[in-house]
């Protein structure tokens, strides 16, 4: 056993090293890299360019597009797509909906969405949460009820990121009142055109607008939309969740944070010298850098095929709950070291088009953003308190 | 021994609690925050008339003879409400440096409401330390010249009247040769730069260029200034640990409240034992902030001064420590809801991280206690 690259793995750590130097276009990467962050039309460009290289979805299987990669070239592709400041993709219909369409669409409804997903000309958005049901998913209420070859959905969608952008929406809605709840839910995909959707921006504490609400009123879908057969949707989602064990950690946005630390630390003055110098900051940066290489080596061995030895099927979650925990530990610290250079405010700036420079250190742009936003990442993708309980059901279940 | 509050305290709270109720409070903090201003001239004058203002000035200087457990007090009501007007800059800070001076015809001005003032203390390298200063004070005839650069001043745009720390001798570093400043805000050469805070308040970065001011600008002795600015800054702190108190008190509330009446998986999700702890850290959280900032208003003054130093920089650990624990998780708790700009959870959250890191975080004053002794 060992965690040296062998040759192969060398050379395609060269190979991935050098296309991205020449491919990742510098406005993208500087956007990433000095935390102003990325829009729609940079992360399509980019999909694009990934897409046209045959790298856009490692993790796909080979006959839809993926690259049949080791988990050792996951691995290096990944950390160098970080070093160099890509960023991340859109997940909802590369790493959500597509895998769902590829494992239970049918033949017509894969060559219906999957190039668009592919091409980055369709973008999606995930309908799940309603105001009524957020930890309690399955409780869900959005209805579809048949009216011939077509269904009719009622209801609303919650904390629907980015279905301001969208072209299409993947929806769990309800299909039968009958048995449990998770036995009446189907998966079906909708088109944000649609007469009767309303989608209304909700603003969050970082002043941005990522999430909206959604609302359904007498929206006509073909059942053709449908994913897989009625009211089996709740295992389609849960796939869905199981398949985000590959990306869920974001260890490479996690290794570029440490480099803004560090950029920051090297920025910020104190005692007459800089943060960097002093012992208090540098065993702040070891703690996170030591939190990091534990999670990064968590989903390597996982990656690699290793499973819980406790809870098997649990991966995901342990990933997400640690991931989560971590990316919060960081965005504080970063906001510390700023000190009350964390203060002046940026996040209205951004929608009101306002061109002046940040007040006080460059080093901290985007700190406050993600700050706030970050305290979501505990509560979205299944609360860490939910987590937990998944974990804990499946151990129990042992 | 009394932990007991007077009838004229309890008044003061009760009259407070009310006005905040009633005017104050997110929905306020957004209808204001995009304003000129960014808080409201008329509630200032209220302050006024309802004799807030003049709380912590002596009766000698025209005040109400109010000590720290009042401001204490006033203060906490205040952090229940996100209150938004400059009290603290201009009576808490500014005060606090005027309320040294012998004599100060600023003060009858201040307390009637027709006088906003901060204190311009911190500095771009400066970090914490209130004695590194590299804007200077030169001698120039029978004044001084002021160039330098001060950062994050609390409503600095505001303000008609700025206290600023400049260095009349010495180095960046040294203890002495640090002097206090009254200048006008909008003297010949001050160049203010406004911008809203994280928390809806706001600040400004103040650029001092060539400002020439007579020698009656000098507050105090030359080169004798970082002791005023010291004691103006701890009866600060103290007064900020009682707002974040008021701030964690309402969150408790409003979570429990949230979690009683939120239901998921057939029952209200105060049920869950998970949360039932939670909150049950987040109420010890703000019992031991509350008990040490009562330590802090009773100790600021007190005579022996690493007493004092102890009692505010132990106050201010204290408060960063609970106020990050239940900040982060009344916004946890509420779920979805609590990342939004509509509910009030994310406001108090965001007012709680902010006192954190303004006058010194909790690495800060770690140090200040441990080095006390």
């Amino acid at each position: 056993m060992n965690l040296e690259f062998d040759g192969e793995e060398l050379a395609f750590q060269q190979e991935v090293r050098e296309w991205v130097a020449e491919a990742l276009p510098k406005d993208i990467s500087e956007a990433v890299m000095n935390g102003t962050g990325v829009v729609k039309e940079q992360t399509i460009r980019w999909q694009k360019i990934l897409r046209e290289k045959g790298w856009l979805v490692p993790n796909w299987p080979v006959e839809y597009g993926g690259t049949g990669w080791t988990a050792a070239q996951k691995y290096i592709f990944a950390n160098e797509l970080a070093e160099a400041g890509a960023p991340a993709l859109n997940p909802f219909g590369l790493a959500m909906c597509g895998p769902v369409i590829y494992t239970y669409g049918s033949e017509e409804q894969k060559a219906q969405h999957l190039p668009g997903i592919l091409n980055s000309d369709i973008w999606w958005c995930q309908g799940y949460s309603e105001p009524g049901s957020g930890s309690d998913l399955a409780s869900l209420k959005t209805q579809a009820v048949s009216d011939g070859d077509d269904y009719i959905v009622n209801g609303s969608k919650i904390w629907t990121s980015g279905a301001h952008l969208a072209d299409w929406i993947f929806c769990l809605v309800r299909t039968s009142n009958e048995g449990k709840p998770q036995e009446g839910i189907s998966f079906l995909l909708i088109p944000m055109d649609t007469p009767g959707i309303v989608v209304d921006p909700i603003i969050m504490i970082d002043g941005g607008h990522h999430v909206n609400q959604v609302f359904f009123t007498d929206v006509r879908v073909p059942k053709a939309n449908r994913i897989g057969e009625e009211n089996k949707g709740w295992t389609y989602a849960k796939f869905l969740l199981v398949n985000e064990r590959n990306s869920i950690a974001q260890i490479g946005a996690k290794k570029r944070q440490i480099k803004r630390l560090q950029n920051l630390a090297n920025a910020v003055g104190m005692d007459g010298a800089t943060l960097a110098d002093s012992t208090t900051y540098q065993e702040k940066m070891a703690s996170a850098e030591i939190a990091l290489n534990a999670l990064e080596y968590s989903e390597l061995r996982f990656l690699a095929g290793q499973q819980s030895d406790f809870a098997p099927g649990s991966e995901a979650n342990m990933l997400k709950v640690k991931a989560t925990e971590l990316q919060q530990s960081m965005s504080e610290l970063f906001l510390e070291m700023a000190a009350y250079y964390s203060l002046p405010f940026d996040g209205f700036r951004d929608m009101e088009g306002v061109n002046e420079p940040p007040v006080g250190l460059p080093e901290f742009t985007g700190g406050n953003e993600d700050f706030l936003y970050g305290r979501a990442a505990t509560i979205y993708g299944g609360s860490n308190e939910i987590q937990k309980d998944v974990m804990m059901k499946i151990l129990m279940s042992m | 021994m009394d932990l007991s509050f007077s009838d004229e305290q309890n008044m003061l709270r009760d009259s407070a609690d009310r006005f905040v109720l009633e005017n104050c409070g997110a929905e306020n903090l957004r209808n204001t925050r995009d304003t000129e201003d960014g808080f409201s001239r008329d509630y200032w004058n209220q302050f006024a008339e309802l004799g807030w203002l003049a709380l912590p000035f002596s009766e000698e200087q025209g005040g109400l003879g109010g000590t720290p457990v009042d401001t204490m007090v006033l203060m906490e009501s205040f952090g229940k409400g996100l209150v938004l007007e400059p009290f603290f800059a201009t009576v808490i800070l500014a005060g606090g440096v005027l309320r040294q001076l012998d004599e100060c015809p600023l003060i009858e001005p201040l307390v009637e409401g027709g006088l906003l003032m901060s204190v311009a203390y911190a500095e771009p390298q400066s970090r914490y330390d209130l004695f590194d200063v590299a804007t200077t004070a030169e001698k120039s005839g029978d004044g001084y010249t002021l160039n330098g650069h001060k950062a994050v001043v609390i409503h600095g745009e505001a303000a008609d009247k700025l206290i600023v720390s400049a260095r009349t001798s010495g180095d960046t570093r040294d203890e002495a040769g640090i002097s206090l400043f009254l200048i006008d805000g909008d003297a010949e050469g001050v160049e203010r730069r406004g911008y809203p805070t994280v928390d809806g308040s706001r600040a400004a970065e103040v650029i001092l260029n060539n400002v020439q001011v007579g020698a009656d600008a000098l507050i105090g002795e030359e080169g004798n200034g970082l002791a005023i600015l010291e004691k103006a800054v701890d009866e600060a702190i103290a007064a900020l640990c009682a707002e974040a108190v008021g701030a964690m008190k309402v969150l408790v509330d409003t979570t429990v409240e949230y979690c009683k009446t939120r239901e998921q998986f057939g029952q209200p999700i105060s049920q869950f034992q998970v949360l039932r702890h939670r909150m049950a850290d987040m109420m010890m959280e703000y019992e031991q902030a509350k008990s040490l900032a009562l330590v802090a208003a009773l100790k600021v003054h007190s005579d022996d001064p690493v007493e004092a130093r102890k009692a505010v920089s132990g106050a201010k650990v204290q408060i960063g420590k609970s106020g990050k624990f239940v900040g982060q998780q009344a916004v946890q708790l509420h779920g979805g809801m609590g990342m939004t700009d509509e509910l009030s959870v994310g406001h108090y959250f965001k007012r709680l991280t902010m006192i954190d890191v303004m006058l010194g975080n909790m690495d800060h004053h770690l140090k200040r206690f441990s080095k006390a002794a």
